[in-house]
């Protein structure tokens, strides 16, 4: 919505359309871009304090006079940031340079991209496709080209190691989080984001907020099999075998350093955030407000919709903080003998309810 | 395909190499090597007066100095025929144990860290930190005390630190729950360490393992109840061993499951020995010259990771003529490819964690 929006506006004073649609698209980009970049500021020190809080410290701290990192540590991660951006640039010498140097950009690009067809609120959206859930799935699973691609182009075995266990289980994955989708998508009968959330208003007898998590047991269930998988999907413990830290040093991108390093790290969080959003939009009602009918204003739709994802964030940080890692066997496991009977039972379950309950 | 784990490598406990081939992911073979922390302890011993071996033992299992100074102590008292103070036995006890709390925290943290669980380490890491700060305050030291001496101790404690570690001890009693419930009660990681990694009883004694690792494979052994040595006769203590409670005997589950046990027990031996504490010198047996008698020993007593053995040879020189250390970690770790072979690389990495290692003593 916002694209055309801005189209138009621009057309005004711009007369040749090819020209218009560029600069519309080069707006958008880079507040997409900064939007990733703050996601990733304020994630990551997130992740510190959070962490920290569970594990009895205080994490980053500015404490004495000179460099430090600001009150509370609040600017640990732009010194992060800084000293990334000056370390020096090394790629092995027995590295495929080319597909070593694409490798960050490819995964950056899909998450990138899935941020588009996100609906913030109301109005704030980038592009307004029909089949916006199928567009966030299938560029979502793009990502993992990059991380094949990262893994050999390294030439080492344990980032060959990372890349072939993430492309095993995010491809596995993909499966019970798409088949989870359906169940929302045949309550609500569409594919586009917009009318997903729009299904979503009103209460179930006038207390529940009429949610699909709420609609009926099936979905209610739908909902945890999709956000399990998507933590798996963002290589997040207890599912982070690709980057097991005590076992592979740091799988996929072990060879990468300072900014093609930081670019995966970037990725990984704008992940998180697609997966959020994404659990918020087909299951916990989008933007809509907790409260039917009230505080539904567009900017309350930005509170609600941001709150929402910030809690699941939340959620996906205390499971890593608290679980031990799952064995590469036991994770197939989970995926095929436990999550995908489990999704397609939901696929049953919510047919057979919305067929005998009207 | 063949994969080098180490020597620098995040979880290999030190500096361990491990040249592992693979077919995928799934291990047939093993092969560590070791030497890279190799200082030459045993002939350096030679050419030090027996007091200057006191501080290298510290350096062979720098996580349990405690126990170390112990083993090599109780040995020389025994070719001196020295009969030390009351005082300085209890003290040298709850030091032990207090030591091997400290270890087996450790152990376990890492082990939980091996698996993928992070925070579990940093609490035990925590509860460890007031271990240490006791040490601290008893001999200045913090994790190579020197402080047992042949004959009596480095320093007298302080007189507020039957205060401060009983104190220490209401505190982390309740500790050990908050582990279990992290660790040992958590589903992932009892998938991770049930049947993973067993050992069975007649491997463990053919390699020599022992401590934990072989009481953890059911085997009833434990030097300071069989070869009872320094007062330990004294005190009422469990030998906790493996049951198989959620896997097969002598899985990384039962290892897990020995070493919590046995912080329980230390915590009991500590509040007995506490109880008991005489007043008195500590300095009475101390001799003004160690030059023991011609003849040799050996000793053997329980460090936190098995039995920790001193073969000593005099020629009633004030140097050694020969010194032997029997390390209990390098058995321990002899035994890693005969029960990792079949396993994934993820589950060596944990068999490795629940064996417990410390690279300073295998390589000595």
């Amino acid at each position: 919505m916002t694209i055309d929006l801005l189209m138009d506006n621009i057309s005004g004073f711009l007369k040749v359309p090819a020209l218009a649609f560029i600069l519309a698209g080069l707006i958008c980009g880079i507040t997409l871009f900064l939007v990733i970049a703050l996601n990733a500021l304020i994630a990551v020190y997130a992740e510190r304090k959070v962490s920290a809080f569970m594990q009895d410290r205080v994490g980053p701290m500015g404490q004495g006079v000179g460099l430090h990192a600001g009150k509370w540590g609040v600017l640990q991660t732009i010194a992060d940031a800084i000293k990334l951006l000056s370390k020096e640039d090394t790629i092995p010498a027995l590295a495929d340079r080319k597909l070593f140097i694409i490798a960050p950009f490819v995964i950056f690009i899909t998450a990138f991209l899935g941020l588009a067809a996100v609906p913030f609120n109301q109005h704030i959206q980038i592009i307004d496709i029909n089949i916006g859930i199928f567009y966030i799935l299938a560029v979502g699973s793009m990502g993992i080209v990059g991380l094949v691609m990262a893994g050999w182009a390294s030439n080492n075995k344990w980032s060959l190691y990372g890349a072939m266990r993430s492309a095993a289980q995010i491809i596995s994955y993909e499966i019970p989080a798409g088949l989870s989708i359906i169940s929302a998508v045949m309550l609500a009968g569409t594919l586009n984001l917009q009318e997903i959330i729009h299904f979503q208003a009103g209460t179930i007898w006038g207390i529940f907020p009429n949610w699909i998590i709420f609609n009926n047991p099936f979905s209610f269930l739908a909902f945890f099999v999709f956000f399990i998988s998507g933590i798996a999907e963002t290589n997040r413990t207890p599912f982070d075998i690709p980057e097991a830290e005590s076992e592979l040093v740091a799988g996929f991108h072990t060879e990468y350093s300072g900014m093609r390093w930081a670019f995966f790290f970037l990725s990984e969080y704008a992940n998180v955030l697609v997966v959020s959003a994404l659990t918020v939009i087909c299951f916990l009602g989008g933007w809509q407000s907790p409260f039917s009918g009230w505080l539904n204003s567009p900017a309350w739709g930005l509170f609600w919709f941001l709150s929402k994802v910030i809690i699941l964030v939340f959620l996906m940080m205390w499971i890593r903080w608290t679980f031990p890692r799952l064995r590469v066997d036991q994770l197939m496991y989970v995926c095929w003998k436990v999550f995908i009977p489990l999704a397609l039972l939901n696929i049953f379950g919510v047919g057979l309810w919305s067929l005998i309950a009207g | 395909m063949v994969l080098n784990i180490g020597p620098q490598h995040p979880s290999t406990h030190g500096v361990l190499r491990l040249k592992v081939r693979t077919d995928g992911e799934v291990v047939s073979e093993i092969t560590p090597y070791l030497g890279y922390l190799h200082r030459c302890f045993e002939k350096h011993c030679e050419n030090i007066t027996y007091e200057q071996v006191i501080p290298y033992t510290d350096r062979c299992d720098y996580i349990a100095s405690m126990n170390n100074n112990f083993g090599f102590v109780v040995a020389m008292e025994e070719l001196m025929e020295i009969k030390v103070p009351e005082r300085v036995e209890y003290i040298r006890v709850i030091m032990a144990e207090l030591n091997r709390i400290a270890s087996h925290l450790l152990a376990l943290g890492t082990f939980g860290l091996d698996v993928g669980a992070f925070t579990p380490f940093l609490y035990m890491f925590r509860d460890r930190e007031r271990i240490l700060d006791m040490f601290e305050m008893v001999c200045g030291a913090r994790l190579l005390y020197n402080y047992m001496w042949v004959g009596g101790l480095s320093h007298d404690i302080p007189s507020n630190f039957e205060q401060i570690c009983s104190g220490f001890l209401d505190y982390f009693e309740p500790k050990i729950l908050e582990y279990n419930e992290l660790l040992r009660d958590n589903k992932i990681f009892v998938e991770r360490t049930a049947d993973v990694g067993v050992m069975p009883a007649d491997v463990a004694v053919s390699y020599g393992v022992s401590g934990p690792n072989l009481r953890g494979s059911g085997v009833n052994w434990d030097v300071r109840r069989d070869e009872s040595y320094s007062i330990y006769d004294r005190f009422e203590f469990e030998i906790p061993l493996g049951q198989g409670q959620v896997g097969s005997l002598g899985d990384c589950w039962d290892r897990y499951w020995v070493r919590i046990s046995e912080i329980s027990e230390s915590i009991k031996i500590i509040r007995q020995a506490l109880k008991g504490l005489p007043a008195g010198d500590i300095g009475q047996a101390l001799p003004k010259k160690i030059r023991p008698p011609q003849g040799s020993i050996y000793r053997r007593t329980e460090s936190p990771r098995g039995d920790l053995g001193y073969y000593i040879i005099s020629d009633g020189k004030p140097k050694p003529f020969r010194l032997k250390m029997r390390s209990p970690a390098f058995a321990s770790l002899s035994v890693l490819d005969e029960i990792s072979r079949g396993w994934m690389i993820s589950d060596v990495i944990a068999i490795l964690g629940s064996l417990d290692i410390v690279l300073g003593e295998i390589d000595r």
